[in-house]
C-alpha cells in the first residue's frame, strides 16, 4: 500500500531536482570571471600556449598604460544565444573596462559555429563605431581565420584597435580616484571637530586646541590610507593583470562568421 | 546647550529611521530607472537618426520601391513623436511607445527584405556600413530594454517589501511598468542580412 506513494514521491523529487538543475544550467551559460584574472581566455584550446601568452602580455601592457581593457574569450559553443547577444552580456558580467570610463572591449570567438563578435563598451563606441568594427572583422579577422591563422587574426585586430584608440584614454595616477572621497571624509571630520569644539567651549573651552590637533592627525591618517587604496584595476606589477574594473556595455560592436 | 545636543541626536535619529525605511534607497532606485529609461529612448532615437541615410542610399538603387520607402519614413515620424517622461511609465504609456517603435521595426524589416533584390546595392560600401550600424543599434535596443527591465524589477520589488511599502505609500512611490515581449513583430526585432 505504501509503495506507490513512495514511488510517486520519488518521482516528484526527481522532477523537482530536474527543475532545479534546469535553473542552474541557465546560470552556467556564462563562464565565471577568470581567477586569477586574465585578459585572454581560451576555453577551446584554439591557441598555442605561447601565442596566448604573447597576446596576454600585449594586452596587459596596454591596460597598464591606458587603463583600456581588451579581453579575448574563445568558447567552444554558446548554446542557443546569438553571438551579438551573448558578447555584451558576458562583457558586462565580467565588468571589462574601468567603471565610469567604460573603456572595455570583448572579442568573442565561438569555435563550433565559426562566429566572432567584437563588443565595444560605452566608452569605446565613439572611436570604434559599429561600421569600423565591421571593417576590422571583414578586412582582418575573416581572411586570417579562414586560413586557420587564429593568432594572426587576433594579433592584427588588437593592433588595429590599439592604433584606432590611440590617445583616447590614459591610465590614472594611482589613488587619484579615491581623492574625492578622502576630501569628503576630511571635510566631514573638520565639521565634526568644529561642532565638538563649539559644544565643549560652552562647558570649559580649554581643550579646543588639543582637539584640533588630534583631528588633524586623524584626518592625515585617513588621507594617507586613501592614497594607498587604489582602484582594483591595477596591480602595478607590469606583467600580471590586475583584474576587470567594472565597465558597462550597451550592445555596440559588430560580428561576422568565417 | 543640552538642547543643541538633543536636537542633533533627534535629527540623527530621524534621518536613520527614514533611511531604514528605505526612503533613500527608493530615491536611488528610482533614479536608476529614470536613467535606464533615458538610455532606452536614446537608442531608439539613434535608430531613427540612421534611417534618413539608409533611405537615401536605398533610393539610389531601388527607385521602384517608393511605397516601401515612404512607409519607412512615415513609421519613423510616428515613432519619433512618441516620447515618454520617466515619471509616466505606466503600462499603457509603455505599450503606446512600444507600438510606435514596433511599427518602425516592421517597416524597416520590409525595406531590408527588398534590398535582397538589388545586388548592386548589397555591394555598396556605404550600405554595408549602414547595415552594420543598424544591426548594432537593434542590438543596443535589446540590451538597454533588458537593463531597463532589470532596474524596474529591482525598484518594484523594493517598494513592495515590508516595511518599505509603508514609506512608498506615504511618499507616493508607484510601481513602474516593464517592456513586455509581445507576440510577432517585436520579439527581438531580428534583422538578417
Amino acid at each position: 500500500m505504501t509503495s506507490p506513494s513512495i514511488v510517486s514521491r520519488l518521482c516528484l523529487l526527481v522532477l523537482m531536482f530536474c527543475c532545479f538543475a534546469g535553473t542552474m544550467a541557465h546560470a552556467d551559460d556564462f563562464p565565471e570571471r577568470p581567477s586569477p584574472a586574465r585578459l585572454v581566455n581560451d576555453y577551446a584550446s584554439l591557441l598555442q600556449p605561447a601565442e596566448r601568452e604573447a597576446l596576454e602580455q600585449k594586452l596587459v601592457a596596454y591596460d597598464d598604460s591606458t587603463s583600456t581593457q581588451i579581453a579575448i574569450v574563445i568558447l567552444k559553443d554558446i548554446g542557443n544565444y546569438e553571438a551579438s547577444d551573448y558578447a555584451p552580456q558576458l562583457a558586462e558580467k565580467w565588468g571589462i573596462g574601468q567603471k565610469g570610463k567604460n573603456n572595455g572591449l570583448l572579442i568573442l570567438v565561438v569555435v563550433e559555429t565559426h562566429k566572432i563578435f567584437i563588443a565595444t563598451g560605452y566608452g569605446m563606441e565613439g572611436d570604434l563605431p559599429d561600421a569600423i568594427v565591421k571593417r576590422l572583422i571583414e578586412g582582418i579577422v575573416k581572411p586570417n581565420f579562414k586560413q586557420g591563422n587564429y593568432y594572426g587574426g587576433l594579433d592584427q585586430v588588437t593592433d588595429a584597435i590599439i592604433q584606432i584608440m590611440a590617445g583616447t584614454y590614459k591610465a590614472d595616477a594611482k589613488g587619484k580616484a579615491s581623492g574625492n572621497s578622502a576630501v569628503f571624509i576630511f571635510l566631514a571630520i573638520m565639521a565634526l571637530i568644529a561642532l565638538f569644539s563649539f559644544i565643549s567651549k560652552g562647558g570649559g573651552g580649554r581643550n579646543s586646541g588639543g582637539g584640533g590637533f588630534g583631528g588633524g592627525l586623524l584626518a592625515g591618517a585617513l588621507l594617507g590610507s586613501g592614497g594607498f587604496s587604489s582602484r582594483g584595476g591595477y596591480s602595478g606589477g607590469g606583467s600580471s593583470f590586475g583584474g576587470f574594473g567594472g565597465g558597462g556595455f550597451g550592445g555596440g560592436g559588430a560580428g561576422g562568421s568565417w | 546647550m543640552k538642547k543643541i545636543i538633543f536636537n542633533v541626536i533627534a535629527f540623527a535619529f530621524v534621518a536613520a529611521a527614514l533611511s531604514s525605511c528605505g526612503y533613500n534607497s527608493m530615491i536611488e532606485k528610482q533614479e536608476t530607472v529614470d536613467e535606464k529609461w533615458s538610455q532606452v529612448q536614446n537608442v531608439y532615437q539613434r535608430r531613427a537618426d540612421l534611417i534618413p541615410n539608409l533611405v537615401s542610399v536605398v533610393k539610389g538603387y531601388a527607385k521602384h520601391e517608393s511605397q516601401t520607402l515612404e512607409n519607412v519614413i512615415a513609421a519613423r515620424s510616428r515613432a519619433t513623436q512618441v516620447t515618454l517622461d520617466p515619471d509616466k511609465l505606466t503600462p499603457e504609456n509603455i505599450q503606446k511607445f512600444q507600438q510606435a517603435q514596433d511599427g518602425l521595426s516592421t517597416a524597416l524589416g520590409k525595406l531590408l527584405m527588398i534590398t535582397e533584390n538589388y545586388p548592386d546595392l548589397k555591394a555598396n560600401q556605404n550600405f554595408l556600413e549602414l547595415q552594420a550600424q543598424l544591426e548594432g543599434t537593434e542590438n543596443r535596443i535589446s540590451v538597454e530594454r533588458q537593463k531597463f527591465n532589470e532596474a524596474v524589477k529591482d525598484y518594484n520589488a523594493y517598494i513592495r517589501k515590508f516595511p518599505n511599502n509603508l514609506t512608498a505609500g506615504m511618499f507616493g512611490f508607484e510601481k513602474k511598468a516593464y517592456f513586455e515581449a509581445q507576440s510577432g513583430a517585436n520579439v527581438a526585432p531580428k534583422i538578417e542580412f
